[in-house]
């Protein structure tokens, strides 16, 4: 099948492209880039996409599938689906499952549940074993089934120790070791931890949980070698540490996601569990320093650490509701209106965020926007005006804080795998 | 004039004149505590619940007590731990209770929060009888009203609220009920005791216990546990009392008068010692009784609100 699509401004950091062109799409390959005459092509679909914006497809490397185990709140189709709807065309998933992804039967899994879908779903393994910290997970044998990052993520690598050995068995294999940092005697807070936490009640969680295990990590990568990244930062004194590491040559990278480029603590006023998440929101300071840390590269990329939970769960007690929020789609949306529209990032740089950096720290291959190439790609307009409405979520979950939230900029389509994701539905080309 | 709130969740934000009125209203019901029947008609008919998700013997007497003193209907529902824990949700519970057509939710929470929480899946009118380490509005409230009752005034008078800040909801609703009527407000207690950024309520911190009773009109005692991580905040309950707990001889060393007040249950020997408890200077049983009154008050306002 041939497809057109008309009058696209297509932007690829990798090979510096800035150009208004067409692009023809036959048997999901790209045939044509340029300015087409679509008389001569009368058997091609023609879709008019002026003033959209084509970039190589979006990458999110940080979301929680909750299949095996969790069904009723996300599985890896409704996943994926959301992630298409959110214009990604790739995601990986973290290893916090039940099981947990810590042998390759369970990778196996969930790769062959994804295998015919337009998004790349991959898989992150847990670093030790139940995640526990105690033993190693079979990392090897997860590699072969092709694993590309691991991380025992809801909690760092428990011991130094453990970490030190997850960090050199990793290099064997050149993949990176992802963690969630949280210093775990300061685990009981459900927010951060300041006046606000005080006035509502809440027990607190000071941002040095946070920055006490950055500090680690980067101090034992720098011992014994090996790549770290670090999940959603969120606090400014992590984010200087992440800066100064890389000043220093190490190979530190990090993520950061919309909650905490967008928001801060004040939302926790209203007692809402949909602004529950870990890290916690932070004050005002820490989301600016996450905003210039993502402006200077020492934030290589933006995640949503998209965290389905069913109503019931999420409609609780605060201290007893769970953490995390969905984000795959609103999170271009957010990063548009929060950083591109504000002017904090170019678009080059949103897409480097979002499609280059996540390929690169997971050492993937990058979809190029070429003439021969496989087509790869996601279609936004950064200046499309809508209002999150979680009740048309792919998602099979909607805790999301943004509902009813006016946003500027949304994912258009995707295409991938010879498919295409557009005005709904998926289509094949 | 009614209140300009259908529920009592907290003292933040709550203006003056509601406190001032629901304190005037007391004194009226702490009239009929003393007639020898003790009871009147005005919320025949209403239906109120108490639900406490978390221990709780003077709070729930007293609020039982000036709901029958009002000729309420009342359910008690007690209930401990978390709702994720097999069975039905809290909000279910809810739902459950409301369809049996109730009027007031008395609640009382291990999470603060939860009585917000209720005024989004309740129509009831929603007391908070203590959330978390957040408020405990009924508190303050009676506390007030006994300061007011041996002092003759709130404004003006200096208050030390002293011990654990960081676990008490009972000071946070004192602070915010006390500035609002005009006091001047501090906090007395170790380092490891005062919650991050507390002075943003306006509160000065001190943490020398002869400074607190050599400045203050009135001194607010707050219960001292040891948490379940004992010795993490403080040493023993023995250098507590040697540092901050208020016995006779720190009293008369400065010879001045004091009013000493209590949330209760008091711990003999830690925060305060036995002498001091059944002494002159303090008003424990008072404010117990108050309470009651206070309660009534605010049962009444709520109730006849609608």
């Amino acid at each position: 099948m041939k497809i057109l699509l008309k009058d696209l401004q297509v932007i690829d950091p990798s090979s510096k492209l800035n150009e208004k062109m067409d692009v023809l799409i036959e048997d999901g390959m790209i045939t044509s880039l340029g300015i087409t005459n679509s008389k001569e092509l009368k058997d091609a679909k023609v879709i008019e996409l002026d003033g959209k914006i084509c970039a190589p497809g979006f990458y999110d490397m940080h979301v929680h599938f909750r299949e095996p185990g969790r069904e009723d709140e996300e599985t890896v189709i409704s996943g994926s689906n959301s992630a298409a709807a959110g214009g990604f065309t790739g995601v990986a998933c973290m290893p916090n499952t039940s099981p947990d992804i810590d042998s390759a039967e369970v990778v196996n899994l969930i790769k062959e549940r994804a295998k015919n879908h337009l998004v790349n779903v991959d898989v992150i393994g847990a670093a030790t074993l139940k995640r526990s910290g105690e033993a190693l997970s079979p990392i090897a044998e997860m590699v072969e089934a092709g694993i590309v990052a691991v991380t025992d993520d809801g909690a760092p690598i428990k011991t130094a120790s453990i970490l030190r050995s997850v960090l050199e068995y990793c290099q064997m294999y050149n993949i990176p070791v992802i963690e969630h940092c949280e210093e775990p005697s300061f685990t009981d807070g459900v927010m951060n931890e300041s006046e606000i936490s005080t006035q509502l009640g809440l027990p607190p969680k000071p941002t040095i949980s946070e920055d006490l295990i950055v500090i680690r990590d980067i101090i034992t990568v720098e011992y014994c070698g090996g790549r770290i990244h670090i999940s959603h930062i969120s606090s400014e004194k992590s984010v200087e540490l992440v800066r100064q590491a890389k000043k220093r040559g190490l190979n530190i990278t990090a993520e950061a996601t919309p909650h905490h480029f967008t928001l801060t603590e004040d939302s926790l006023k209203t007692y809402d569990t949909n602004y529950k998440m870990n890290p916690p929101l932070r004050s005002q300071k820490d989301v600016e320093a996450v905003i210039v840390g993502l402006k200077d590269g020492t934030i290589d990329c933006i995640a949503s650490d998209h965290a389905p939970h069913s109503i019931e769960e999420k409609e609780m007690e605060f201290i007893y509701a769970p953490d995390g929020v969905v984000g795959l789609e609103t999170e271009v949306g957010l990063a548009l209106t929060e950083l591109y529209h504000k002017k904090h990032l170019t678009l080059e740089q949103i897409i480097e965020k979002f499609a280059i950096n996540p390929r690169k720290i997971l050492g993937l291959e990058i979809p190029s926007i070429e003439i021969g190439k496989k087509a790869n790609l996601t279609i936004f307009d950064p200046n499309l005006v809508w209002t999150v409405d979680v009740s048309k979520f792919k998602s099979k979950s909607k805790n999301s804080p943004f509902d009813k939230r006016l946003l500027t900029g949304k994912s258009v389509a995707v295409i991938n795998r010879g498919q295409m994701f557009y005005e709904g539905e998926f289509i094949k080309i | 004039m009614p209140l300009s709130s259908r529920h009592l969740l907290g003292l933040q934000g709550v203006p003056r004149e509601d406190i001032q009125l629901i304190l005037d209203t007391a004194t009226t019901f702490r009239e009929v505590l003393e007639r020898p029947i003790k009871k009147v008609p005005t919320l025949q008919g209403k239906t109120i619940v108490n639900l406490f998700y978390e221990s709780s013997t003077r709070t729930r007497i007293s609020f039982e007590l000036a709901q029958k003193r009002l000729s309420a209907d009342t359910i008690n529902f007690s209930k401990s731990g978390s709702s994720t824990s097999k069975g039905e949700t809290f909000k279910d519970t809810v739902k459950n209770i409301e369809a049996m057509k109730v009027d007031m939710i008395i609640v009382r929470h291990e999470s603060a929060g939860v009585p917000q929480f209720l005024t989004r899946i309740s129509n009831a009118n929603i007391i908070n009888a203590g959330d978390g380490r957040h408020e405990h509005p009924t508190q303050a409230l009676l506390d007030m009203y006994s300061i007011r009752e041996r002092l003759g005034k709130i404004e003006g008078l200096k208050v030390c609220i002293v011990g654990n800040i960081a676990h008490s909801r009972v000071a946070l609703s004192n602070i915010h009920g006390l500035k609002s009527m005009g006091a001047e407000v501090s906090l007395c207690g170790p380092k490891t005791m005062i919650p991050k950024g507390i002075e943003s309520t306006g509160v000065k911190v001190i943490h020398n216990i002869d400074e607190a009773i050599a400045n203050n009109d009135v001194l607010n005692v707050l219960r001292i546990q040891l948490e379940r991580k004992a010795g993490s905040t403080i040493p023993s309950l023995r250098e507590y009392h040697n540092y901050f707990g208020i016995t006779s001889e720190r009293l008369e060393k400065f010879n001045r008068d004091i009013v000493i007040l209590h949330p209760g249950p008091i711990n003999r020997g830690v925060e305060i010692s036995s002498e001091v408890a059944d002494g002159p200077y303090q008003i424990i049983l008072d404010q117990v009784t108050n309470g009651v009154a206070v309660r009534m008050a605010v049962l009444y306002l709520l109730g006849t609100k609608n």
